[in-house]
């Protein structure tokens, strides 16, 4: 192996199945075998079924939904309002300057603390849930995306500047389009710190949701129903990272240019 | 052919650089660094000057201060009697680096500048259309920047100067990153077009051949702090094809500004010692 050397496609995906057949192998190894006992991990047959029985006969998939809904919901929230104010805090550096110091201490208080403010404030319905992903992701977002706007190469705005740009168009034709590919890139990345957030928001206080039904597992120790839930986490933040991506390179194949 | 000091003509001012002066703050407190002196400067609508010097004499700095991309410490910069404050699409500049945005393939990066100024999108792809078929680009409209290489890149930034109709054309090394044959190739390019144009062009270079091939004047800049020390014409008519860097005149004109440009690079590293 030679470093930074490309791998061909195929045997990329090869390699990258052969870890989860190997994840899973371990598992069953592990479980079948005796090593570890069930109430501690349940064994990859006992998830699978116990899963169909959460989705058929307990109406999982409603607390599935709700839970894409609470993340979506509070993500859109955040970048709604994060996108102008980045753009605007990247762009004018006075604005920079009122909100940034702002913006790096709020980014570092820790989301879940809040839950406790939250619960008073908005009740345990899904104003807090919403609330809690959007304090966990709309700083993040400002943040990223200022400092992505501020970094546009200088040159482009100076060849747009003799070109007869007027500062306004200098936002909107350059800055913006320059950095519109990392935006994008940010909120995938954003978008998987919410996940983590929705999970944290239902286990406290909810009566619906994957976090919840984790919760409710735990109370009746049905590790094969935790591990679902947690897989089930894990596809739906994969198909959504696919799906940035993709989006990502349709919207901007000029991105993917020499790379 | 000796270099003959020119008396610019007083009546025809088109660019006019008085008392300009540029110098920078020190990034570590105290002294001011001066980069250029106070220069004055006339250029004639429809000329073809050279800026010639080593490199951080200034020539750049002056450059960019005309553009209204950096602000003079002092003097002002009149073009056609009106001073200039910031940067304009009466004065277009191609740069060194490649500027082209990446996000627009060829035909939107000429269409820039004429899509801010609101018009209708038929008359500028008509527009960028003549420009590209004049840079020699067709086929490749549809490529974006990085699918190209470095000359075609600053043929398109050299269209997308140029479509926009500006009054006089800022040239900022532009050929300095390319290959030797691709840099000749576009030095031909840029003067077929000003013989058929008649742009008023400011070109900067450290390239002695190419000042002298190009310009109508060659003003050449003394080492930090930077200062006009020489201004000479270049009195080869035009056309004028690649055939006459092989020509006497061409060759002591190139020796001549060698010695002067020679003795401004060992001074500017004299003082660096």
């Amino acid at each position: 192996m030679r470093p930074l050397t490309p791998v061909a496609p195929g045997t990329r995906v090869v390699l990258g199945v052969s870890f989860f057949v190997l994840f899973v192998t371990v598992w069953a190894a592990v479980t079948f075998g005796g090593l570890v006992p069930k109430i501690f991990l349940a064994d990859p047959l006992q998830m699978l079924h116990s899963g169909w029985v959460l989705l058929t006969q307990m109406g999982f998939a409603w607390d599935i939904g709700m839970t894409v809904w609470r993340v979506a919901g509070g993500f859109l929230i955040a970048v709604a309002l994060a996108l102008p104010l980045g753009v605007l805090m990247g762009a004018y550096k006075p604005i920079e300057a009122f909100f940034e110091p702002f913006v790096s201490f709020a980014r570092y208080l820790p989301a879940s603390a809040f839950i406790p403010l939250l619960i008073l404030w908005a009740g345990i319905g899904e104003a807090q849930k919403l609330s809690l992903i959007f304090i966990g992701s709309f700083f993040q977002l400002v943040l990223m995306i200022a400092v992505t706007v501020g970094n546009t190469r200088r040159d482009l705005v100076e060849a747009a500047y003799t070109l007869g740009c007027s500062d306004a168009g200098i936002v909107k034709r350059v800055l913006i389009r320059s950095a519109a590919p990392e935006i994008c890139e940010i909120q995938r990345m954003v978008l998987g710190w919410a996940w983590t957030y929705v999970i944290v928001a239902e286990l406290i206080g909810a009566s619906s949701g994957i976090g919840h039904m984790i919760t409710d597992s735990q109370a009746l120790m049905a590790t094969d129903q935790i591990i679902f839930g947690i897989i089930v986490i894990g596809l739906i933040g994969l198909v959504s990272d696919m799906g940035f991506k993709f989006l990502n390179r349709w919207l901007f194949p000029w991105a993917q240019l020499g790379r | 052919m000796k270099p003959q000091p020119r008396n610019p003509n007083p009546m025809n001012h088109f660019l006019s650089i008085q008392g300009v002066s540029r110098s920078f703050a020190s990034t570590t407190g105290g002294t001011t660094t001066l980069a250029l002196q106070a220069t004055n400067m006339t250029v004639a609508e429809n000329d073809f000057i050279t800026i010639l010097g080593p490199s951080g004499c200034g020539k750049s700095t002056l450059l960019r201060i005309v553009a209204g991309l950096d602000q003079q410490t002092s003097g002002e910069v009149l073009l056609d009697g009106k001073r200039i404050s910031g940067p304009g699409a009466d004065r277009g500049m191609v740069f060194q680096s490649y500027t082209l945005f990446p996000w627009l393939n060829v035909l939107d990066n000429i269409c820039f500048g004429l899509n801010e100024r609101g018009m209708a999108r038929q008359e500028q792809l008509d527009v960028a259309q003549g420009f590209i078929k004049k840079v020699g680009l067709n086929g490749f409209e549809n490529h974006y920047p990085k699918q190209l290489s470095g000359g075609m890149q600053q043929r398109t930034a050299l269209a997308r100067a140029l479509a926009n109709g500006p009054r006089m054309l800022l040239m900022d090394e532009p050929f300095g990153a390319l290959d030797h044959q691709t840099r000749e190739l576009m030095q031909e390019l840029l003067l077929g077009i000003w013989e058929a144009e008649r742009k008023t062009v400011l070109f900067v270079t450290h390239d002695i051949d190419e000042a002298v091939f190009m310009g109508n004047r060659v003003v050449v800049m003394s080492a930090r702090p930077g200062r006009i020390k020489l201004d000479c014409a270049v009195t080869i008519p035009h056309p004028r094809s690649y055939a006459i860097k092989t020509t006497p005149v061409f060759m002591e004109l190139k020796a001549e500004l060698t010695e002067q440009v020679r003795a401004e690079v060992l001074a500017a590293q004299t003082a660096m010692v």
